[in-house]
C-alpha cells in the first residue's frame, strides 16, 4: 500500500524504555528490574497487533474525537479534545506463513499489500489489476478460488483518496481455503472493473454495491439499483447519507430517532 | 374489457400493459388479440402467494413455456444492515437475526463468529454455549427445512405435506419458546455465548421431540417419495448442474443436488462440527426432487447432531454459557418473571442495593458496549439455504463501522433464470421453491 498522505502513522514507535540512566538511582537489583519493566503503554497486551512484525505500515482510516466519541453535548469531562487516529490492522511481511505464500506468489505484482489480520489474508489489488487478478485466482490450479462469495462495499469517510472500498470474498473447494481481495477508489471516480466476465456470481453483489455504496462496475452488464427504488436519490450505506427517522413521542417525553441520539462509538 | 379503475388496461412506452386481478383471463385474451403472437410479459408478484414474500418474477412467455425469466427484488429491504451501524456490537444480534426469518440462529451465529474473531476470543467461548449454538442451529435447520418442504408442497397442490410440515414446525418452535422465550427473532446467540442457560427440563423436551420426529419423519417420505405427482413435478424440474452451481456461487441443497457434497459445517468447522457425528447429504439428479430428497436427509442428520449435542449438555449442567471475560460478557441475568423474561431481580438487587462496581460495570456494558478491535472478519456458516456469511468491519469502536451479509438466498436466486427458462410457468414456481429463497434474507 502506497501511502501519500500525512496522516499514515509511521510505522512503529521505538520503543521508548523508562529512563534508564544509572545515575539516577541506588544500583541495587531491585531498582534494576523496575527499571526493566516494560511501561504500561507498550505491554503486549496493549500494544497494536501489527508491532509484532517488522516494518509494518498502518494508514489511518478516520480519526476518533473525545473519550467516548459522544458529539453535541457539553464537555465536563475535559477529555473533548482528544483526537485518536482510527487505525486498521498494518501490512504484513513475509513470509506470511503456510500457503499464504503460495498465493501471494502466484498474484506477484498484481497486489499492492497483503494484511493478515486474526488468521485471514486479505490482498489489497489496484482497480487496474482487478480483472487480471481474478481470473488468475480462479484459473491457476495453484489457487483455484471457484467460488466468489459476494461484494461488500465499505465506505471510509475519512480514507482520503481511497475512500470506498469493494471487498470480495473469495473461497477454494479445490484446497479448501479462502481469501479476501479488496480494492480502494476515491469518492471523486468510484470506478471499479465488473468481476462477472470471471464470476457471473457478482451479478447481483455488484448492482448491489453500486446501489448501496454508488462504486460504479465497469462492464457490468445492467449495472441497475436492485434493493432501492429505480429512482431513488443517493446511496444509503454510504456514511454521509443519514439513517433517517422521527422523534417518537411517549407519555410526554421524545425520543430521538437513533442516530441523533446520544451514543458511544 | 373490464372498466376497472384501478386495473384498467393503459398504453406505454412498452406497449399494452393489463393488470390481472384475477378470474379475467378470458378477457386479457380477448385483449391480446394480434399482440399476443409477439411477447408477452408477464409479472407474478410481488404479492403472490407462491413467491416465497415478496418476490417479483419478470417472465417472458410463449404460451405456456416461459422464455426469459428475470427476477424483481427489493420489495422486503429494510435497511438492517444500515441500522446496525447505530447499535452496539450486542444490540446488532437484535437486528440480523430478524434478517433471514426462517434462520434466525444461523444469522446471529455468523455475525457472532465474526465478532468473536475480532475480539480474539474464539477461543475462549464455553464449550456449553457452543454446544447449545449447535443444538440451536439444528433444531432451525429442521424448521427451516419443514417450512421448505410445506410451502413448496402446497404450491403444487400437496395440501397435506403443507399441513404435518407446519405441525412439526410448530414443535421445533415451541422448544425456541422453551430455551429462548421467543418463537422467531431470538437474539439468544450473544458475542461471547448465549444469552441464558436451559431452562429445566429442557433436555427432556428436546428428546421427547428427537423421538417424536423419528416416527413423523418416515410420514414424508411415505407421502412423497415415491408419489408419482410428486415425483412428476419435481423430476428434471430446475436443472443446474455443478458447473452452473460453482458459475452462480451457489451453495447448500442446491450445489449438493448436483452430487458435490460440500458443506462448510464439515470443510470449515465452526463451534465444535468437527466433533460431532454426521455425513453430508447428497444427491445426483441435480433436479427440485434431489434437493427436496437431500433436505429430508439432513433432517435425519440433524436430529443425530441433537441427540448428540443433548447428551454432551446433560453432563455440562450449571456450567458457564457466557465468557469469562467481564469487558465484553453481558452483566444482566435474565428470569422468567410474572411478566415474562426480563432482569433477573437476584441481579437488580445486586447492583441497586449491594455493589456500586456492579452498577457501574452494568451501566457501561449496556449504554456504552464493548469496544473491539479495528479490522475485518469473514466467517460463513451453512445455513439451511446455503453459505451464509458476515462481513463485519471494526473501526475499533462499540459499534460496528460495517455489517454486510451475503445472504445465500440472494445469491441462489440469481441461478432463477437458468433453472427455469424454457421450462414451463407452472415449472417456475417448483424450482424457486427448490432454491427456498427466504425474501427477509434476500433483501435484508
Amino acid at each position: 500500500m502506497t501511502d501519500d498522505k500525512p496522516t499514515e502513522k509511521p510505522t512503529e514507535k521505538p520503543a521508548e524504555k523508562p529512563t534508564d540512566r544509572p545515575g539516577d538511582r541506588p544500583a541495587d537489583e531491585a531498582a534494576d528490574k523496575a527499571v526493566e519493566q516494560p511501561a504500561t503503554d507498550q505491554s503486549p497486551e496493549n500494544a497494536p497487533e501489527a508491532l509484532g512484525e517488522p516494518a509494518v505500515e498502518l494508514r489511518a482510516v478516520g480519526e476518533r474525537h473525545g473519550m467516548f466519541g459522544v458529539r453535541g453535548t457539553g464537555d465536563t469531562s475535559g477529555y473533548g479534545g482528544l483526537v485518536a487516529p482510527v487505525v486498521m490492522p498494518g501490512l504484513a511481511q513475509r513470509p506470511y506463513g503456510g500457503w499464504f505464500d503460495t498465493v501471494a506468489d502466484a498474484l506477484g505484482g498484481l497486489v499492492e499489500g497483503v494484511v493478515i489480520h486474526r488468521g485471514e489474508i486479505t490482498f489489497h489489488v489496484h482497480r487496474d489489476n482487478l480483472p487480471a487478478a481474478a481470473r488468475m485466482l480462479r484459473d491457476d490450479p495453484e489457487l483455484r478460488f471457484e467460488f466468489l462469495s459476494g461484494v461488500s462495499g465499505v465506505h471510509y469517510p475519512g480514507d482520503a483518496g481511497r475512500e470506498l472500498h469493494a471487498v470480495y470474498h473469495l473461497a477454494s473447494y479445490t484446497w479448501n481455503r479462502r481469501i479476501r481481495v479488496e480494492v480502494s477508489v476515491p469518492d471523486a471516480d468510484p470506478h471499479v472493473p465488473s468481476l462477472v466476465a470471471t464470476y457471473p456470481a457478482a451479478d447481483w453483489h455488484e448492482r448491489e454495491t453500486w446501489d448501496m455504496f454508488g462504486i460504479v462496475f465497469d462492464g457490468h452488464p445492467a449495472l441497475t439499483r436492485i434493493l432501492m427504488p429505480d429512482d431513488w436519490p443517493g446511496h444509503p450505506q454510504r456514511k454521509d447519507y443519514p439513517l433517517g427517522g422521527i422523534p417518537v413521542e411517549y407519555k410526554g417525553a421524545s425520543v430521538p430517532p437513533p442516530d441523533q441520539r446520544r451514543s458511544y462509538n | 374489457m373490464s372498466t376497472d379503475y384501478y386495473a384498467d388496461p393503459s398504453e406505454t412506452t412498452e406497449g399494452k400493459v393489463f393488470t390481472v386481478t384475477g378470474q379475467d383471463w378470458g378477457e386479457i385474451g380477448a385483449g391480446l388479440e394480434g399482440d399476443a403472437a409477439e411477447r408477452v410479459v408477464v409479472n407474478m408478484g410481488p404479492q403472490h402467494p407462491s413467491t416465497h414474500g415478496v418476490l417479483r418474477l419478470i417472465l417472458e412467455i410463449e404460451g405456456e413455456t416461459v422464455t426469459e425469466a428475470r427476477c424483481g427484488i427489493g420489495y422486503l429491504h429494510t435497511g438492517i444492515e444500515k441500522n446496525m451501524e447505530y447499535r452496539s456490537w450486542t444490540q446488532g444480534v437484535t437486528f440480523c437475526t430478524r434478517m433471514d426469518y426462517l434462520s434466525p440462529f444461523f444469522n446471529e451465529m455468523t455475525y457472532v463468529l465474526g465478532v468473536e474473531r475480532l475480539l480474539d476470543i474464539e477461543d475462549d467461548i464455553p464449550e456449553k454455549a457452543q454446544i447449545m449454538r449447535v443444538l440451536l442451529m439444528e433444531l432451525n435447520r429442521i424448521s427451516s427445512h419443514l417450512v421448505c418442504i410445506a410451502t413448496g408442497g402446497m404450491e403444487i397442490g400437496a395440501l397435506t405435506v403443507m399441513t404435518i410440515g407446519f405441525r412439526e414446525r410448530e414443535l421445533v418452535l415451541d422448544l425456541f419458546e422453551l430455551i429462548t422465550g421467543l418463537r422467531m427473532n431470538h437474539a439468544f446467540i450473544r458475542p461471547g455465548g448465549v444469552a441464558q442457560d436451559l431452562p429445566p427440563g429442557a433436555l427432556d423436551e428436546i428428546r421427547s421431540f428427537v423421538a417424536l420426529m423419528k416416527k413423523r419423519l418416515p410420514e414424508y417420505a411415505a407421502l412423497c417419495n415415491a408419489n408419482p405427482i410428486f415425483k412428476a413435478r419435481l423430476e428434471g424440474v430446475g436443472h443446474l448442474d455443478l458447473e452452473g452451481c460453482m458459475a452462480l456461487g451457489l451453495t447448500g441443497p442446491v450445489l449438493r443436488s448436483t452430487g458435490y457434497g460440500f458443506d462448510l459445517r464439515k470443510a470449515q468447522p465452526y463451534c465444535g462440527y468437527e466433533t460431532y457425528d454426521f455425513d453430508v447429504q447428497t444427491w445426483d439428479t441435480a433436479d427440485s426432487y434431489g434437493r427436496f430428497r437431500i433436505r429430508l436427509n439432513e433432517m435425519w442428520e440433524s436430529l443425530k447432531i441433537i441427540e448428540q449435542a443433548a447428551d454432551r449438555l446433560a453432563r455440562l449442567e450449571g456450567a458457564p454459557v457466557m465468557v469469562a471475560d467481564k469487558k465484553v460478557a453481558w452483566p444482566s441475568q435474565l428470569s422468567i418473571g410474572s411478566d415474562g423474561m426480563g432482569n433477573s431481580l437476584d441481579h437488580i438487587r445486586h447492583i441497586m442495593g449491594e455493589s456500586m462496581e456492579a452498577l457501574i460495570h452494568h451501566f457501561k456494558l449496556v449504554t456504552e458496549g464493548f469496544r473491539v478491535p479495528a479490522g475485518q472478519a469473514y466467517v460463513p456458516v451453512e445455513s439451511p439455504r446455503g453459505e451464509l456469511g458476515a462481513h463485519v468491519v471494526s473501526d475499533g469502536g462499540t459499534r460496528p463501522f460495517r455489517a454486510h451479509f451475503r445472504d445465500p438466498s440472494f445469491n441462489n436466486l440469481q441461478a432463477m433464470g437458468l433453472m427455469s427458462e424454457g421450462g414451463q410457468i407452472a415449472d417456475v414456481i417448483v424450482a424457486i421453491a427448490s432454491i427456498d429463497p427466504v425474501m427477509g434474507g434476500v433483501d435484508r
